[in-house]
């Protein structure tokens, strides 16, 4: 129930409607799976990873027994979610059906 | 110029040898050329520029080795080359010419017309004396200019501090005041004044450069947050405690370093996807919140404000559909909620139907994850009917079609339930309608009841690895014992199809049988039966107990009608006839008078007793196909939302409108009274409403 599952999690993830892309990110930056073309997730990938660490850096500034879990970034055409887990970054871009 | 002399010299030389001659000034002579070269090239100490080479000028004299060899000596003497040797004059005392005996062998090679008188000469006498004229005036002046210049200076200092211009004026008459007294008097030549100037010969500049390699170097940046520091501490923390750990127990080196290799292999597992897991699994409910945006607004915080204009009724708000691909075949046959994790449910497939019986799922949904289920468990047999044990929810009892009895533990991976009744263990032989968790016995052991169409109702206890049942009570047409069943008169029905415990009193339950009867039975007393109540004229597709009133029940069956009873007495309190057949009736748990019904009209009924006695509150079809019937209903233990399953494998959440759920209205000044009690009382109210008309027999 764990490595399969995970696999099979992400592809409805990715068949989900309004999905637009998933990025699994591996703890040395280089991106590991992904249903965009290279150089978006290149993009994607090195941008975000700037961002969720100057996230985690935040709140853990603040307290340093919390930790990030979840980020979230509305913007006007897409919803970008960021999990960081275990090193790993997982990156889903979703157009939110309004 | 030395060179082309010397020249001029050797030729001039080579005849005589020897010339001697006093005041003759001495000239460089050196005796050969080599030797000059040398010297010139000594003087070089660089040696890059001539190392060992000669510097031949373009007209150098050519001379053979022979001549170059021979040695010419060479006399210094002091005799001006180039005087005359003999003068000759004329003399007027011999009247004859005479030569001179002494030539002048003076040889002057420079002449500079100097500036500079004798002090003692006539000229400069002269000149000292009219320079002296001039001092006395400039003395004079000077004197009392310096007398003023004195004065002025010190006043100036006093009043400017210090400007440089007016300083330097006062300083140049004193300056040359002072060299007039101090020093003596240069005389200076006025008409012939010139100055020359010589440079010395500058050496060209070379650079020598050498340059290590450089040592290797790299950037290393790094920051201090708080959560370093706070992470280092607690690094520091853990490796204190290990070598604590190590000191105190040296034989526990072994187990340590097993669990260092499974450590090992836990970080070893790189790029494996399932590291992203639990995160994958929030995004799938962040996805689908997303989409289902509004729906999830709506579970939330949406109510129905039309319910003020509607009298009494109210409306069910289809929220989340639920199904599953795998699983479109089959229909719903049992529905129960989570109680410890509200928003988890699980769903029972399977099929009434007695010849389309195959395979069967026991799925948990998620009302956060509408698309996907959470929890899936296929099994070989359809199931009927499944309950969650109360305070562990992991555990699940199912019964199967085909009599068996399981029971799943979610904790567990693994598709196979932990305990499953077997035909040695004593399964039943005809299918398990109903299964119901039971506290735990003297024992400790979690233990659950299954009442099944081979008329047995039986006690199944967990102990460890195995499931040992007890019968209970065997049912009968007449009231205990009973034969076997027809099994299919009408496909779906059969013997013993329901039952459920008393809430409070715990060896209190009821069994609804296919012939319509229900029976009150205690779990102490395995041959009789409390009471039979005639119930219905089909089969008791459901019995409920009212979650407060301790003394009312519902039934419902397939001919159409819903009955509530109150135990003590013999025939129903209520009656309602749904015009469809019944498929199951549940209470709700926030109120004592509010219960639900579910038709093969696809028609939802929501009663209020309080309200509307005879009449539903909410009559509404809930399916989008007029063909599909509902199988199955149970309400959400705190969200007023209720699911309701259908036999086309779809499970739609709804949610009541307020006026479904309605409260007792507070009196003026008086607090809510607490649930139960209030419940119980409007209960009790309505009954006592009724139980004078229902005395008189009808």
């Amino acid at each position: 129930m764990v490595g399969d599952d995970v696999e099979e999690t992400l592809k409805r993830i990715e068949a989900h409607k309004g999905v637009i892309g998933t990025i699994v990110v591996n703890s040395e930056g280089i991106p590991i799976r992904t249903t965009l073309d290279n150089s978006t997730t290149v993009l994607y990938a090195g941008h975000l990873r700037n961002l969720t660490a100057l996230a985690k850096s935040t709140v853990r500034d603040i307290d340093p027994q919390n930790d990030l879990t979840f980020l979230r970034i509305r913007s006007k055409k897409h919803e970008i979610m960021l999990a960081p887990e275990n090193n790993f970054l997982l990156i889903v871009i979703q157009n939110p059906c309004e | 110029m030395p060179v082309t002399n010397n020249n001029n010299a050797s030729q001039a030389k080579k005849g005589p040898n020897v010339q001697k001659g006093p005041g003759t000034k001495s000239t460089k002579a050196p005796s050969k050329k080599k030797d000059e070269d040398e010297a010139v090239d000594m003087g070089d100490g660089l040696d890059e520029w001539s190392p060992g080479k000669l510097l031949k000028p373009a007209d150098q004299l050519e001379l053979t080795e022979a001549e170059l060899k021979e040695e010419i000596t060479r006399v210094l003497t002091a005799n001006n080359p180039h005087a005359p040797q003999n003068i000759v004059r004329y003399s007027f005392k011999d009247r004859s010419y005479k030569a001179i005996s002494v030539v002048d062998q003076l040889a002057i090679h420079f002449v500079l017309e100097g500036s500079l008188l004798h002090q003692d000469s006539d000229e400069a006498r002269r000149w000292r004396v009219k320079e002296g004229l001039a001092e006395e005036n400039k003395t004079s002046e000077t004197g009392e200019e310096s007398d003023e210049d004195h004065a002025e200076t010190v006043a100036t200092p006093v009043e400017d501090g210090g400007e440089v211009e007016e300083a330097g004026e006062d300083d140049r008459p004193d300056s040359t005041v002072s060299k007039t007294d101090k020093e003596e008097l240069k005389l200076k030549n006025q008409f012939n004044f010139s100055e020359r100037a010589s440079q010395t010969l500058n050496n060209p500049f070379r650079e020598r450069r050498c340059q290590t390699e450089p040592p290797p170097r790299s950037n290393f940046s790094s920051t201090a947050n708080q959560w370093e520091i706070y992470d280092a501490y607690l690094e520091e923390l853990q490796r204190q405690e290990k070598n604590k750990e190590k000191q105190k127990a040296p034989q526990l080196k072994k187990d340590g370093e097993k669990m260092k290799r499974k450590v090992m292999l836990m970080e070893t597992q790189s790029d494996d996807i399932s590291r992203v897991g639990k995160a994958s699994k929030i995004f799938e409910r962040m996805v689908n919140q997303n989409t289902f945006d509004d729906i999830a607004q709506d579970f939330k915080y949406f109510e129905d404000a039309s319910d003020e204009f509607r009298d009494q009724e109210g409306t069910l708000l289809p929220l989340w559909k639920f199904q599953y691909d795998k699983a479109k075949r089959l229909s719903v046959t049992a529905l129960c909620w989570n109680n410890k994790y509200q928003d988890l449910f699980a769903v029972g497939m399977g099929s009434y139907d007695f010849t389309k019986q195959g395979h069967g799922m026991l799925i948990f949904y998620s009302m956060k994850n509408s698309a996907f289920p959470e929890y899936i468990y296929p099994t070989t047999s359809g199931i009927l009917c499944l309950d969650i044990h109360e305070q562990h929810s992991y555990l699940v009892a199912v019964g199967f079609y085909d009599g068996c009895v399981a029971v799943y533990n979610l904790k567990v991976e693994g598709v196979e339930p932990v305990y499953k009744s077997t035909a040695k263990t004593g399964k039943h032989t005809d299918p398990v309608w109903q299964v119901r968790w039971q506290s735990d016995d003297m024992d400790n052991n979690h233990n659950f009841y299954s009442v099944s169409s081979d008329g047995r109702v039986v006690s199944w206890t967990l102990v460890k690895n195995e499931l040992i049942f007890t019968d209970i009570i065997r049912l009968s047409v007449n009231g205990a014992m009973s034969e076997g069943s027809d099994g299919a008169q009408l496909p779906s029905i059969a013997c013993g199809t329901s039952f459920d415990f008393h809430k409070q009193i715990d060896y209190l339950f009821l069994v609804g049988t296919e012939e319509g009867k229900i029976h009150k039975c205690s779990k102490t007393y395995s041959s009789q039966v409390l009471e039979t109540y005639d119930a219905h004229t089909m089969a008791v597709d459901a019995v409920k107990w009212n979650h407060f009133h301790p003394k009312v029940f519902l039934s419902c069956s397939s001919d159409w009608t819903v009955k509530i009873w109150d135990h003590t007495i013999n025939s129903p309190m209520f009656t309602v006839d749904l015009s469809a057949g019944v498929g199951d009736v549940a209470w709700s748990p926030y109120s004592s008078t509010v219960f639900a019904a579910v038709t093969t009209a696809g028609i939802v009924h929501v009663f209020d007793l309080s309200i509307n006695k005879y009449e539903a509150i909410c009559q509404q079809p809930v399916v989008a196909k007029k063909k599909t019937k509902l199988t199955q209903i149970d309400f959400n233990p705190i969200y007023p939302v209720i699911i309701v399953g259908d036999d086309r494998g779809h499970v739609t959440s709804l949610k009541l409108s307020p006026n479904l759920r309605k409260k007792p209205k507070s009196k003026k000044g008086q607090d809510l009274p607490k649930g139960p009690e209030v419940e119980v009382a409007k209960m009790e109210k309505l009954l006592s409403l009724l139980r004078e008309p229902e005395k008189i027999p009808v």
